[in-house]
Parts: C-alpha cells; sequence; structure tokens
C-alpha cells in the first residue's frame, strides 16, 4: 500500500472492483457540476450587470422643477453650472417633457395654462457634496426636487442583489445535494466490499488504509463527472453568450462575466471534486468507526 | 496520535519485564448485546511459543473465544493482554499494528473473491507497506508450499473448498506472525493436505510462533505431541491439570 493520496497502486484498484461510470456517482457530480455552474454563472452575470448600473448612476442626480417656463429653467441651468462640485448638467427638452406628459394626459391634455415641469441631469464630481449641491439649488427654485438617481434604480438594484443570493443560496444547495448523493454512494459502496473491509481489518488494515481505497474510487468517478458536467456547462455557456449575453452585454455596457468570474466557474468543478472526495472520506471513516 | 502515546505509556508501565505469556485472559466475559454470556470467566494464559487446541462441542464459544483472540471483538468484562499490553479498552487505531502480528486463519476462509489467490495472500504483506518486488518471491514461495504454485492466477469461485482453505492459510501465515489462531483449518483438505498442515503448523511453532488451532479433528491433536488442550464447554474453559493459568515454557522457548 504504498501510494499518494489520490492515486493507488494496480493491486489497490484490484481491490475495489468496479470501474468508472458503473455507479450513480459520475452522472450525479455531472448534473450537479453543469446546474452549479450555470447558476453560478447567472448570478455573476446579475452581480456584474448590478454593479453597471449602481456605478453609471452613483454621481448622477436630477433636478426636478415643477415649473419650468418664464426662464425658470434657464435660471436654474445658470446656477447649476456656476456650482462648484457640478461637473455635468443636461436639461430635458421641453418638447420630450411636453410627449412624455401627453403619454399621460392624452394629446391636447397638456394645454397651455398647465405648466410643465422641467428636469435637469446633472453630474456631480466623486469627492462633491451632493446635499450641500442640493439645498443650494433649491434655495432659490420653490417646490424643487434634488433627486438621486441612484434611489431611483434602488429596487431594481435590490432586485439583483437577492437573485444573486439566490444563486449563491442555489449553488450550496447543489453542493449539499451533492454531498449527500456521495454519503449514499459511499455508504452502497460500504456494504458492497463489507467482506473485503472485514477481512482487510483483520490482517491489519489501518481505517486510513481502508479509507483511502474509497475515497480515491469516489475521487476518480467525481473527476470525470465534474470535468463531463463542467464541459457541457462551459458549451451551454458559449451558446447563450454567442446570441444574449452579446445583447445583454451590449445594453450593460460591458461583458457579463469577466476574467476572474471564468476563473470562479472553472473552480467549481475542481470544488465539487474536492468535496465528494472529503464527504467520501469521512463517511467511510464513520462508518469504519463502527467496527470494532 | 495523543490516545496512541498515552496507550503506549500505559502498557509501558503495565509491563514488569520479560514475559512469558504471549496471551493473558483475566475474568473474561463475552455476551452479545443483551443476551446471555456466551464466554464466562475465562482465566489463562498462552505461553510464547506454544502450540495450543482449542476444542469444545458446537456453540461452545470456540469461534468467539478465537475472536476474541485476533482482535475482532472486545470483551464485555476482564481483561486481555496480548503480546504484553493489556489491549481491553485500547484505542482502535492502536489495534491494526497488534493484529498485523497475528495471523488467522478465518472458519470461512474470508476470502477476496475478485483478488487473485496470489494476490490473497499477499495482502498481508501489501498493508504493511512492501512493494510488488519484495513481496513476490515470498507468495511464490508460500504458494508452492501449500500446493498452489499452478493456481496462483486463480481466483476463490474457481477454486475447491480445500485449495481455498490453503489460500486462506497461506494469507495467515506469509507474515510470519507471533501467533496463529485458526479456526477449522483442517475442516475442508484430505488427510494428505491436513498432515502438510499441521507440518506447516508445527515449523512456524518451531521458529517460535504461538499456535492455536479451534479443531475437532481429534486425529489432528493425536499428531502433535507437546501440544496442550483448551477445553470449552458452555463458555467456560475446564482447564484440570492448572497448566493455562501457569503455562509451562512454550516449545521455542524451551529450545
Amino acid at each position: 500500500m504504498n501510494s499518494s493520496f489520490l492515486v493507488g497502486t494496480e493491486a489497490e484498484r484490484r481491490l475495489l472492483p468496479g470501474g468508472t461510470l458503473r455507479g450513480p456517482t459520475p452522472y450525479v457530480i455531472a448534473i450537479m457540476t453543469f446546474a452549479m455552474m450555470i447558476v453560478a454563472a447567472a448570478g455573476l452575470a446579475l452581480a456584474n450587470a448590478a454593479g453597471v448600473v449602481a456605478g453609471a448612476v452613483e454621481h448622477r442626480y436630477v433636478l426636478q422643477l415643477p415649473d419650468g417656463g418664464a426662464g425658470k429653467l434657464e435660471a436654474a441651468l445658470r446656477s447649476s453650472r456656476s456650482m462648484p462640485g457640478v461637473i455635468g448638467v443636461e436639461a430635458v427638452p421641453e418638447g420630450e417633457m411636453r410627449e412624455t406628459l401627453e403619454k399621460w394626459l392624452g394629446p391636447g391634455g397638456l394645454g397651455e395654462d398647465l405648466p410643465v415641469p422641467a428636469l435637469i441631469h446633472l453630474e456631480l464630481a466623486p469627492n462633491a457634496d451632493a446635499s450641500r449641491i442640493g439645498a443650494t439649488l433649491s434655495r432659490g427654485m420653490p417646490g424643487a426636487r434634488f433627486i438621486a438617481e441612484q434611489a431611483t434604480v434602488q429596487p431594481l438594484l435590490g432586485s439583483f442583489r437577492a437573485l444573486r443570493w439566490l444563486a449563491v443560496a442555489l449553488v450550496l444547495l447543489m453542493a449539499a445535494a451533492t454531498s449527500a448523493a456521495v454519503v449514499l454512494a459511499a455508504r452502497g459502496a460500504l456494504d458492497t466490499h463489507r467482506s473485503t473491509i472485514e477481512t482487510m481489518h483483520g490482517i491489519g488494515a489501518t481505517d486510513e488504509q481502508v479509507a483511502l481505497l474509497f475515497q480515491r474510487k469516489i475521487a476518480l468517478d467525481a473527476m470525470v463527472g465534474a470535468l463531463v458536467g463542467g464541459a457541457l456547462a462551459v458549451a451551454a455557456l458559449l451558446l447563450i453568450g454567442g446570441g444574449g449575453l452579446a445583447m445583454a452585454s451590449e445594453l450593460a455596457g460591458g461583458p457579463p462575466l469577466r476574467g476572474s468570474d471564468f476563473i470562479l466557474l472553472a473552480l467549481l468543478p475542481v470544488a465539487a471534486v474536492v468535496l465528494a472526495t472529503l464527504v467520501a472520506r469521512f463517511a467511510v471513516l464513520g462508518a469504519l468507526h463502527k467496527i470494532v | 496520535m495523543a490516545r496512541r502515546r498515552a496507550h503506549a505509556k500505559s502498557c509501558r508501565t503495565r509491563r514488569g519485564g520479560p514475559l512469558s505469556a504471549i496471551v493473558e485472559f483475566d475474568s473474561v466475559g463475552l455476551r452479545y448485546g443483551t443476551g446471555a454470556e456466551v464466554l464466562r470467566d475465562l482465566d489463562f494464559r498462552l505461553a510464547r511459543g506454544g502450540f495450543y487446541f482449542l476444542t469444545g462441542p458446537s456453540g461452545a464459544g470456540k469461534t468467539s473465544l478465537l475472536q476474541l483472540l485476533y482482535l475482532a471483538r472486545r470483551p464485555t468484562r476482564g481483561r486481555i493482554q496480548l503480546f504484553g499490553q493489556d489491549l481491553t479498552d485500547a484505542p482502535r487505531d492502536v489495534l491494526p499494528d497488534y493484529r498485523r502480528r497475528i495471523g488467522v486463519v478465518f472458519q470461512d476462509f474470508r476470502l477476496i473473491r475478485h483478488l487473485s489467490a496470489f494476490d490473497n495472500v499477499a495482502l498481508p504483506l501489501r498493508i504493511t507497506g512492501k512493494s510488488d518486488a519484495e513481496l513476490e518471491g515470498p507468495v511464490r514461495e508460500m504458494l508452492a508450499w501449500v500446493g498452489l504454485a499452478d493456481r496462483a492466477s486463480a481466483r476463490p469461485p474457481t477454486l475447491s473448498g480445500g485449495e481455498q482453505q490453503r489460500v486462506a492459510i497461506a494469507r495467515a501465515v506469509i507474515s510470519q506472525p507471533e501467533l496463529l489462531v485458526a479456526d477449522e483449518p483442517t475442516g475442508n483438505v484430505d488427510a494428505e493436505m491436513a498432515a502438510r498442515l499441521l507440518h506447516l503448523f508445527t515449523a512456524l511453532n518451531r521458529l517460535g510462533t504461538t499456535i492455536v488451532v479451534a479443531t475437532h479433528d481429534v486425529g489432528l491433536i493425536a499428531r502433535t505431541p507437546g501440544a496442550q488442550l483448551i477445553r470449552l464447554e458452555k463458555g467456560s474453559m475446564t482447564d484440570p491439570t492448572g497448566s493455562l493459568r501457569n503455562p509451562p515454557l512454550g516449545t521455542a522457548q524451551a529450545r
């Protein structure tokens, strides 16, 4: 029994017959790895999209005037442009505002006597004091509101965050399900090979020696399963990436998955193999402790 | 590891100098679950290098006693010392070291069905870390000795009962154990093979191995001068001469 933690000798492999792909373990691991990678990729893409959205509106504010007429919009624009800390000012054209309002009020609903509100988009410098700027701008304009755009998209960002945590929870649940499947497989293998184990114990094999035989067998099964599941997941992601994700990438202003995300995804099959091996080891050692 | 060290320390304190007994049972009892005791008040010592036959009617507890000897069970009461160490409550991770010093011929052989005769015999050596090159010679020699040189690659299901028993015996003695425990080792072999096996046991005994053989074979006992008889009846041992409480030196030591 001169062998390493994962690679046994030819004689050791003969002790536990039954080649790879004979039991359910590789199939379970393949399915779980595939599902984990897809869910994790979706979670990471959502997290990235949320980051892009949050970053885009981080220093953006809106100055909302109840009435943009009678030179009030121009006055507000002048004040905004002269305000220290404001690096960009852009008013929504009055025509555009009217168009938007007509969608709500109907054609002709916006009479000459009804004031047309005005909207000014402001971009502040990263170190600017937003509350001071907002207070100063609102002071001379009754009814004016200074709104952070981040507050507007907060519900969307909240949904993104919830979906990201849901993805994390799903990956963990799938890891737990994989562990449970491996425990069952290890117990099944122990039952199948009970007489071999008893004989080995009787002639002086240690728990470590017996556990190594099983953990190597399950590690090999898990490796095959993780490779197949991982390859299928990569293929599925590339397929999606060729279509929908490319569009999503354009909309979000960046790729849905970054280099570090791909490294994380590539680590999932490795983690599945390590998890299966450790679970098998502890399941076998636990079962062996019930023997004298 | 800490438990192993603690066990080794406690064993050192129990040792009192050179030992003449390889096995010591002190008021040992064994019961399965909540049933009645199958072994009761066993008090005996087996001399290092001795040759013992364990006899008694079926159901007397011979196999249970052997299981205690080869550390497959722990007693429910009393103390057991093997090789000078009290192993009654020894942590289970120290037991493999002691099991490797005991050769066992199981009543049901316990050969691994999917391994060849060669691999079955080689197993005890592989467990101790011997390489294929190191074990090749001794295993071939042992198989030749039990008359199975040409059956080395055969698997147990293709071997006759007698051949399986010889493989089991070869596996038990391959690592030259200090204590050999055999449960009905001649039950499935013909008279000639029984004689050869007895000769092997005697040869091993001359080399210092303590032999304990459970058997109903009166002829086997009669052909082994100097061997002592342990008789079990209904879980209790009869020792009319008291020689098992204070054993004489074994044959190897006597020499």
